[in-house]
């Protein structure tokens, strides 16, 4: 057998020059033409031991699939990766792959890693072109029903896993869209509504039935669900945005990432008027955190003409939790960073924020998380002008769950108690994952969570034990 | 599409509807509140619950048309519908016999207050009912609030009907002269609770507001609602509605409520604008 060429850079996906795409909300990156995926595939060494599906919280079958991409065999390909994750356009998209798949990819160690999450991508969008989504073979009727509160990344996996076992799924969704944080959070530019709207179809597709407007704790409890359903899974996500406890922090034009990304992706308050909802087109737009919430908040305050989007992180550009991509486009959007800089109130005039104060750190030994531990450096405080200031440093799970079910088991940071091995919850026939029950992480951990908890749930709707 | 089984109109610029949403009529409590959209590209508006009925699985909702919303809102007739009716949401009123309490409402809080001081009653509560409006055309449920009150004064800023004046003052007077009243409940524009909050203050009775801040998502979620208490900031839509008037900081909700006062006021426009296009439009065609 010829030894295999090596390529050593990933082939890179076309897209909108920055200064471009910080006019308009349209995607960034175009995706691979169907020669590039080829080619890219052809980059995989087919090495006997694949790191990248262990790298893979759910598992896809990395290799498996590449090769059919680089046979031209798409179809073969996405039937593949769909086998074990209901949403790649999506995963695609968003999953930090270079922590992940790419990060345990063998060519990785020498070159660049196989472009494992763009082939991914790439499989999913050429589905949607051929118009009909395949619909795989779905088992028997069981008589078996399962609610499940929340339609985020984790309830669409448990959804779509269960559906395609014969049980009869209710998603029940707080808002007026399916999606969870892929609709209200993560903006249009990164992951257009379209693609999540066709991956909630197909969920739809295999027989799940979708309720909007229904915010389970409230519209009706757990207990409710379980007098009508045989398991409930929560899957509602960290719907609580974390402030900073500073001063200034209810000055009007201090939003939360969440609300600003609500506004913007959700209700499509860039095309106010034309959407009712108005978002405030700030001049100097300042976001506080360094995830991806944050570079997503700053860079949607460009795409509102923002002179300048300033984001203000307490730790260095190695320390963020984002994916390297999201940090590159923000800095090739012109997406300015004051790094080591923490703020330590918020100016006003009439009760509108003009302003942060912030103080300089330098970097001290490790803290729990294992990132060196920001350190204040005395006298160091100077301030931003800013007329809009978002925070984005986090959030956890909302407490409508904890409230209305008082004998469930709450653990760190106001997250759902769980068996990780079964996703179960303290309480007998519920279950709960993603950041319901981890306080905050990836889409791809939640599916993940999700993955596991369908396993329980089939196996307890079989036995009855829990 | 939740229906409109039935409109009403009360008043110049407030409607009633009865709209078909059962999940919601099955749960809602007094103090509860839903969030509205009328349709694809509207904003979600938090509409406290008026009124509820279980079995015809309908609740009450009354509106003010005093933006492009809530005047879109009042548009809509018997047979039209929301695109959504989410909830109920918030903590529901915690109803208790206190002895004899005073139940203040401005202008279209009317509305929520009639449940609240509806379930005090049948608590077995004292009502002295204190209705604010700016002229008579404006007051509703005269007769409905007066069912359960034991007294019932009505005060009208032109003197158009009951005593000329504003609610503080016939409430500065019962405090002065009654030793009883162990409780004020206040819905209304944010400035009159703001001096409600303000006059009983001194008297140090319990006065308990149900505010309505600016609201996304209304589950806790977007934090738009957040107000600052003496306790900290907490959301309305999941803390509340109701607060301890005076622990509320009214001058950074009544700030952060006027900040997109620019975009709405262009909201309107856009809108009244796009009406006289399309009714120039159905008059060609005619």
């Amino acid at each position: 057998m010829p030894k295999k060429i090596i390529i050593p850079k990933k082939t890179q996906m076309l897209g909108q020059a920055p200064a471009e795409r910080i006019h308009n909300f349209n995607e960034v990156t175009w995706g691979y033409t169907e020669e590039q995926a080829m080619s890219e595939a052809g980059r995989c060494m087919e090495c006997a031991r694949p790191g990248c599906i262990e790298g893979c919280p759910v598992n896809i079958n990395i290799p498996g699939f590449i090769k059919l991409v680089a046979e031209g065999d798409f179809r073969a390909a996405v039937n593949l990766v769909k086998e074990t994750n209901a949403l790649p356009a999506i995963t695609g998209r968003v999953c930090p792959q270079e922590g992940q798949c790419e990060g345990l990819c063998t060519l990785g160690k020498k070159h660049e890693p196989v472009g494992i999450g763009n082939l991914e991508r790439f499989v999913a969008d050429w589905e949607a072109l051929q118009g009909n989504l395949h619909v795989p073979v779905i088992a028997p009727a069981t008589g078996k029903k399962v609610a499940v509160a929340g339609s985020g990344p984790a309830g669409l996996t448990v959804a779509a896993e269960l559906a395609r076992s014969g049980h009869n799924i209710t998603v029940f969704e707080a808002l007026h869209e399916a999606g969870g944080v892929l609709a209200y959070g993560i903006p249009e530019f990164r992951l257009p509504k379209a693609i999540v709207r066709r991956e909630v179809e197909y969920v739809c597709s295999l027989g799940v039935r979708l309720v909007r407007d229904f915010v389970v704790g409230n519209t009706a409890t757990v207990d409710e669900l379980l007098e009508e359903f045989d398991a409930v899974f929560l899957g509602t996500g960290a719907g609580l945005p974390w402030f900073l406890g500073i001063a200034g922090e209810n000055l009007a034009g201090v939003y939360s990432a969440n609300e600003y990304l609500t506004r913007s992706n959700l209700m499509k308050a860039y095309r106010f008027p034309e959407y009712d909802t108005p978002i405030a087109h700030g001049r100097s737009v300042i976001t506080i955190g360094g995830g991806n919430v944050a570079m997503d908040a700053a860079r949607t305050a460009l795409r509102l003409g923002a002179q300048e989007s300033i984001i203000v992180y307490r730790r260095t550009r190695d320390e963020m939790p984002a994916r390297l991509e999201e940090i590159r486009h923000a800095e090739e959007e012109g997406v300015v960073f004051e790094l080591l800089t923490t703020p330590v109130a918020f100016h006003d005039a009439d009760g509108r924020v003009t302003g942060a104060e912030c103080i300089r750190n330098k970097l001290g030994v490790p803290d729990a998380s294992g990132r060196s531990r920001p350190v204040p450096v005395s006298n160091s405080n100077f301030s931003i002008a800013a007329d809009i200031v978002v925070i984005a440093v986090g959030q956890s799970p909302s407490p409508l769950i904890h409230r209305t079910t008082p004998d469930i088991d709450i653990g760190r940071a106001g997250a759902v108690a769980v068996d990780e091995k079964t996703m179960k919850s303290s309480k007998k026939g519920v279950f709960a994952g993603g950041d319901i029950a981890t306080g905050g992480a990836t889409v791809i951990l939640a599916m993940g969570q999700a993955k596991i908890a369908s396993r329980a749930i089939a196996e307890y709707l079989k036995t009855g034990e829990w | 599409m939740y229906r409109i089984q039935k409109k009403q109109t009360l008043s110049d610029t407030v409607s009633l509807m009865e709209v078909n949403a059962p999940q919601v009529a099955r749960k809602a409590r007094a103090g509860q509140f839903v969030m509205v959209r009328t349709r694809e590209e509207g904003e979600r508006i938090p509409l406290t619950i008026a009124d509820y009925d279980k079995d015809a699985h309908t609740i009450t909702l009354v509106i003010q048309g005093v933006g492009k919303s809530t005047m879109e809102m009042c548009g809509l007739n018997a047979g039209d519908g929301f695109a959504t009716v989410s909830g109920p949401l918030g903590q529901p009123t915690k109803i208790e016999n206190f002895g004899t309490v005073l139940c203040m409402a401005g202008g279209v809080g009317i509305a929520p207050l009639y449940p609240i001081a509806r379930e005090l009653k049948a608590a077995g509560n004292r009502i002295i009912t204190i209705i604010g409006v700016r002229t008579k055309g404006m007051l509703f449920w005269e007769a409905r609030m007066q069912s359960v009150s034991d007294v019932m004064i009505i005060t009208t800023d032109d003197g158009s009907y009951g005593r000329k004046g504003i609610v503080t003052e016939p409430l500065k007077e019962l405090l002065e002269e009654r030793g009883d009243i162990a409780h004020v409940w206040a819905i209304g524009p944010a400035i009159m609770m703001k001096f409600i909050a303000e006059t009983t203050r001194p008297f140090n009775i319990p006065t308990i507001v149900s505010l309505n801040t600016i609201m996304i998502d209304g589950t806790g979620m977007c934090g738009s609602c957040r107000v600052l208490t003496d306790e900290g900031p907490r959301f309305v839509c999941v803390d509340g509605p109701e607060f301890d008037a005076h622990k509320v900081d009214w001058n950074n909700m009544m700030q952060r409520l006027q900040f997109y006062r620019a975009e709405e006021q262009a909201a309107l426009e856009h809108w009244r604008h796009k009406c006289q296009m399309g009714a120039a439009a159905a008059g060609v065609k005619e």
